[in-house]
């Protein structure tokens, strides 16, 4: 399928390109998947002139497991002078969840890179202090990792019934296509 | 003996005391505020370094009030989660159901009925102003103006009672769904809400008045807690804390959702980006918030209240008695729930902290894989120590209360 790119996304596959593995815009979210290596490289060029997405409104993950490459980070940013957002998606393996730090571009990337290493587990090279930030400093795992289950916590009680998962709908697989 | 070495011991005190105060002036002392305090509206903790009473250093300490509801929401259905999204921003969970249900709606490419959005709009507009009269009323408590939170909730009291006409809910009502609302407003509804509107601008003129030339409310606010353009920028900071720094960015106008193109409204923005800039902005939002309610009663359609599509929303509870078609849909509905194609998506509104995003990952299941709240407190708490640094210990009170974080929002 023929999709029009909006002007920064052409800019992008242009500089980058074969480093550029796709580009979409699904339900007008203009989207740039990129590597690993380039994606701070990418985050700088968008942000300076002539595009200015000076602000980072959100960074966060998500979990595709059983696929790899396993984890898929999100950074979702913000032109002010152009009036648009544009999301930019890079791809990390399981085995090796390590990726460059957006910090020196970014500073409000500080407190979403430390939330991505505590719930996710993939870790920022080069930031200045990646600890929890959300679970207890001693926790162990990251609990928004698709193999991490959803427990209850232990009650001291008799008589109770354990909730999860059986007060939970049922998952029902995506439907095919008639 | 003893006479001969009295001079000597004196001269070492002397000394040592000489020493002890160089000592002093040159330590810095680290004391914890929070987790428990008044003033951080919540359970927020900052571990701040001092230098007698000015800040060297704030480095706040989060995750107090995480609940895990981003995992929960994997485990359920697209409508079940409405109910845990209004427990985020606990004091917009208007906005908050409004953003959820608007990034499923993208999801499935629905397009909401006109109605609908006029009452998403009216209700997130009054949320906005009782969710603002909290803050005025905290702040006042941080800065010895009790009388003011009492007659702060006194109005946002009716703005919760009208909730409960509309919703059967005061907080955390559950009455957006996915394509529309659940009902439609009732009767009672609008003389109340006319009512309020009429009486609440010189409500606010009121205390205005006792506010913004008193001395002591300006001499706690000007030039306290400044967050330059740049700063704000740089941490990604939105809503009337950005607005207070100069920057006039309202996803209302630079995105605008549920119909806000339709409303006339002004987006008020400060200079030096100090809290009484915010305090300033937040009481101008509340004035504009009342003209959008306005416009919105005046120019309220006629039609549904949610979309017709079977697929998507619930049956009307008339159609279950003669129609079997309409009680299938309600069981695979409600049992199962609704199946957005596979894609990603992000939509925002402007709540009243900032850009309350909700980014969706659907594999085309009736769940779904991930959702990401984008919360506005916590880009805004991240600026915190920029604005505090260099200043006094007393005024961290005032930058906490002005950047009017939620707890909930921060932790998720």
């Amino acid at each position: 399928m023929r999709v029009t790119l909006t002007p920064v996304q052409e800019f992008l596959a242009e500089r980058l390109g074969d480093g550029a593995l796709e580009a979409h815009a699904f339900r007008g979210d203009a989207t740039v998947v990129v590597a690993r290596e380039r994606v701070v490289e990418v985050l700088q060029a968008v942000r300076d002139e002539p595009w200015r997405f000076e602000v980072l409104l959100d960074l966060t993950a998500w979990d595709r497991y059983p696929a790899e490459p396993r984890f898929e980070v999100v950074y979702h940013l913000l032109s002010l002078p152009r009036g648009e957002r544009l999301r930019i998606k890079t791809r990390v393996p399981g085995e090796d969840p390590v990726l460059p730090s957006a910090v020196p571009v970014f500073a409000g990337a500080n407190w979403f890179e430390r939330e991505v290493w505590d719930l996710f587990g993939i870790r920022f090279q080069g930031h200045p202090n990646l600890v929890r930030i959300l679970m207890p400093d001693d926790w162990e795992g990251h609990p928004l990792r698709r193999d991490y289950p959803l427990t209850e916590e232990p009650v001291e009680f008799r008589g109770h019934v354990p909730k999860v998962p059986s007060q939970i709908i049922p998952h029902a697989p995506p439907r095919r296509d008639p | 003996m003893e006479q001969s070495q009295g001079p000597r011991q004196m001269e070492s005190l002397q000394d040592r005391g000489r020493d002890l105060a160089g000592g002093l002036a040159r330590e810095t002392l680290t004391i914890n505020m929070g987790p428990q305090h008044p003033a951080t509206h919540g359970v927020l903790r900052l571990v701040l370094e001092l230098e007698g009473e000015v800040i060297v250093s704030c480095q706040p300490v989060i995750g107090y009030l995480h609940t895990g509801i981003e995992k929960e929401m994997e485990y359920r259905t697209y409508h079940q989660n409405i109910a845990l999204v209004d427990r985020i921003e606990y004091l917009s969970s208007y906005h908050e159901e409004l953003a959820y249900c608007m990034a499923v709606e993208k999801l499935l490419g629905v397009e909401v009925p006109k109605r609908a959005q006029y009452i998403r709009v009216i209700l997130c507009e009054l949320n906005r102003i009782a969710s603002h009269l909290v803050w005025l009323g905290t702040t006042g408590i941080d800065l010895n103006v009790s009388s003011l939170l009492m007659y702060c909730f006194r109005d946002r009291e009716r703005i919760l009672e009208m909730s409960e006409m509309v919703s059967g809910q005061r907080m955390m009502p559950g009455y957006f769904r996915i394509g529309g609302v659940a009902a439609d407003l009732p009767d009672e509804f609008f003389p109340a809400v006319r009512q309020f509107l009429e009486e609440f601008p010189r409500r606010l003129d009121e205390y205005e008045a006792m506010l913004t030339d008193n001395l002591v409310w300006r001499r706690r606010h000007e030039g306290i807690a400044v967050l330059s353009r740049e700063d704000a920028l740089r941490y990604g900071v939105t809503g009337p804390t950005l607005r207070g720094s100069g920057v006039a960015y309202d996803v209302r106008k630079a995105f605008p959702y549920s119909s806000y193109e339709d409303f006339e409204f002004d987006v008020p923005t400060g200079e030096n980006g100090d809290a009484f800039d915010r305090y300033r902005v937040r009481m101008e939002e509340m004035r504009q918030a009342r003209r959008i309610v306005l416009q919105a009663l005046d120019r309220l359609p006629d039609g549904p209240v949610l979309v017709e599509d079977r697929k998507v929303a619930l049956p009307p509870r008339g159609e279950l008695v003669r129609s079997m078609e309409a009680v299938i849909h309600h069981f695979k509905l409600v049992s199962e729930g609704i199946h957005p194609p596979k894609g990603e998506v992000y939509a925002a509104v402007e709540s009243p902290r900032g850009e309350k995003g909700y980014y969706i990952v659907s594999d085309g299941s009736n769940r779904p894989v991930r959702v990401r709240v984008r919360a506005p407190s916590f880009s805004n708490l991240q600026a915190l120590p920029a604005m505090v640094r260099g200043g006094m210990l007393a005024d961290v009170v005032v930058a906490i209360a002005s950047i009017d974080i939620v707890l909930g929002d921060v932790d998720r």
